[in-house]
């Protein structure tokens, strides 16, 4: 009964190892197929089945033309051949070290000599066919103020919302918590023609300034951690002539740092990815970000698939990497709001 | 905030000024680009505004063309709610099925874990490009790997009846974001109501079903929600990739809303679309909450 029970588990172990493992080939081969399509030459995305490792055939220069090389048998043995000429099924081969000795023999025979080539040079090409460097620097500077105005006010916001009370706060909150599920349409047309009548359409503004207002999601997330803070830490500054803000920058900020953290790293990949908000607001070239750079360079280039996938893995990179070096901070993030929230 | 208001009542006026001068980036900025913007936007869905002619006071004929006169609102709200009702269960299921397998205690689990969650730390456009690639019909990753088992892949984002089946199996690459969420739910349930049911004989399956679904149910019910309000924003995708097209396959609400605020100008219809969307986005969380009584379980329940 008991071994019995052993083997069941072991049994379901293995199959459940392999099913994740299935998925986990399925789910990893888009970026896999990403990264070595931006190595190849042009052309290769388009070979069935595909090509997982660069590789160029193999060409010798005959007396100013390009010739191919061939893996071919010669009387059984495997050699590395030039073709100089085919005609019908048979082609002329000969010892690239010396020209002269030459075989004839049946084409289909031999494979075409090819070798392992990383074509490195299509990310300099991806990003020079449009000002890529001006629409980083664009990009950058969202994210720079975008996540300092929302680090700022959001701690401030939920500062006030975790350690104080006022008539009418919770309502306040609770209007705050109704926001969360108000789909961002409704206030997209005004929002638009306010920031065109103040004359800042087609500037970075926009995408900036709003975030030093505070947002309930980050605003919810930092209070319910501050929440998390026990009480008797502020009483002991507040003994030793700590105001409100003295709480907040000594007590309160040192220990959310993780949270602020979170908020950082969610609110600087959400500004890098976003495409609505530059799409609306940024028209000329020169305030682009690189989201709207890649969609109008996919228009251009669509036969570009190699110039195409370069480009999209050096915007994503930095989401991966960051993923990476901050993996903590990213899961407590999705699960705080998704668990608790 | 109840143990708080007992220690500081003392403080009185002084603290309740503090509160307002703490939150008040929060008040102005409220005012600014939500309620002030919602009333506005109230106000333009019932006019003509374009920015260009003069505005003329429509009344409710622009609601009265949507519902009647405009086959295109009907397709995206058709469109968007196919969406919603395949994609976001789908995504739930699987996201919650492969949580559970990793909660099963298998070796390695941070890799696993690893693998299946980096796809949605990407997002956006280069996303779309990418899959743009993988869904060719001719040379796309997507056809070859149909093809190990025999089955000769549609035309994908080229052909009516598949683009939107394309979107939804694009959207199953993002499932470890919900698997994440899923996974840090299934390890907060206490061993010891495993233990008690074990005790009471039950086996595997009942442990799933009388057990572990309960207990997630709360986290279920807001992802399923927010699934549902996020259908409603969908955007890039179906800009980048099809543009709405084949012929009006994923023509998405949102995008459709864009159409006529930002290529047509049509500022005051494209305001009326953002208020029909934002009363059916209402009445569904509605609905899900009213339902959710019958299928939520909160563990506090029990105590009262």
């Amino acid at each position: 009964m008991r071994w019995g029970m052993k083997l069941e588990r072991i049994v379901s172990r293995i199959v459940i190892i392999l099913l994740l493992a299935c998925g986990a080939v399925l789910v990893s081969m888009p970026m896999v197929w990403m990264i070595s399509t931006a190595l190849q030459k042009q052309g290769a995305a388009a070979h069935m089945p595909p090509e997982w490792i660069p590789r160029d055939e193999l060409t010798m220069d005959v007396n100013g033309t390009q010739c191919y090389l061939y893996d071919i048998p010669v009387d059984g043995q495997m050699r590395r051949l030039v073709l100089l000429k085919k005609k019908g099924a048979t082609g002329t081969f000969a010892n690239p070290a010396n020209l002269q000795e030459t075989y004839d023999l049946p084409v289909n025979q031999g494979k075409r000599a090819t070798a392992i080539v990383l074509h490195w040079e299509n990310f300099g090409q991806a990003l020079t066919q449009l000002p890529f460097g001006t629409f980083a620097l664009n990009t950058l500077r969202l994210v720079f103020f975008g996540t300092i105005g929302t680090v700022f006010s959001c701690c401030i916001v939920a500062y006030g919302f975790a350690r104080f009370r006022a008539r009418g706060l919770n309502l306040l909150f609770l209007v705050l918590l109704s926001t969360l599920m108000l789909p961002g349409q409704v206030t997209l047309i005004p929002t638009f023609v306010l920031f065109q009548k103040l004359g800042w359409y087609d500037t970075l503004l926009p995408l900036i300034v709003p975030s030093f207002f505070a947002n309930a999601y980050d605003v919810f997330l930092l209070r319910q951690y501050m929440m998390t803070i026990p009480l008797e830490l502020d009483d002991a500054a507040r003994i030793d002539g700590c105001g409100p803000l003295g709480i907040f920058w000594n007590i309160i900020m040192p220990q959310i740092m993780p949270a602020v953290g979170t908020v950082a790293i969610f609110t600087s990949l959400y500004i890098w990815n976003d495409f609505f908000g530059p799409l609306i607001f940024l028209r000329s070239k020169e305030n682009w970000t690189i989201a709207l750079g890649l969609q109008s360079f996919n228009a251009l280039y669509s036969r570009q698939t190699q110039l195409l996938m370069a480009a999209s893995t050096v915007m994503m990179l930095p989401c991966v990497l960051i993923f990476f070096f901050a993996q903590r901070l990213f899961i407590q993030g999705i699960v705080v709001s998704g668990v608790k929230g | 905030m109840q143990v708080a208001s007992k220690r500081h009542l003392t403080m009185g006026r002084r603290e309740e000024m503090w509160a307002y001068i703490l939150v008040s980036p929060w008040i102005i900025g409220f005012i600014v680009f939500v309620a002030g913007p919602m009333v506005a936007s109230l106000i333009f869905s019932l006019t003509s505004y374009d920015i260009v002619h003069p505005t003329v006071f429509l009344g409710a004929s622009n609601y009265a063309r949507m519902f009647t006169g405009d086959p295109l609102f009907w397709k995206s709200l058709r469109v968007t709610m196919t969406y919603a009702l395949v994609a976001v269960p789908l995504d739930l299921l699987a996201g919650f099925t492969l949580a559970f397998m990793l909660n099963a205690k298998v070796p390695g689990i941070s890799v696993w874990r690893t693998l299946y969650y980096v796809p949605s730390v990407v997002a956006g456009v280069a996303v779309a490009i990418l899959w743009l690639s993988l869904l060719n019909p001719r040379f796309g990753i997507v056809n070859w790997v149909l093809s190990w088992f025999g089955i000769r892949g549609p035309g994908w984002l080229s052909s009516t009846d598949w683009a939107l089946p394309a979107l939804i199996v694009m959207s199953l690459w993002g499932v470890g974001g919900g698997m994440i969420i899923y996974l840090a739910g299934l390890q907060g349930i206490p061993t010891t109501l495993y233990d008690a049911a074990q005790v009471d004989g039950a086996n595997a399956w009942n442990r799933l079903i009388h057990v572990t679904l309960p207990m997630m149910t709360p986290i279920i019910f807001f992802n399923l929600v927010m699934g549902v309000i996020g259908t409603f924003q969908y955007f890039t995708n179906a800009y980048v990739m099809t543009r709405g097209g084949p012929a009006d396959a994923t023509l998405f609400y949102n995008l459709y809303l864009y159409q006529n605020a930002f290529n047509y100008m049509k500022m005051g219809y494209a305001s009326a679309l953002a208020w029909v969307l934002f009363v059916i986005v209402l009445l569904l969380t509605l609905l899900i909450f009213r339902s959710s009584a019958a299928w939520v379980y909160y563990e506090g329940q029990l105590r009262r």
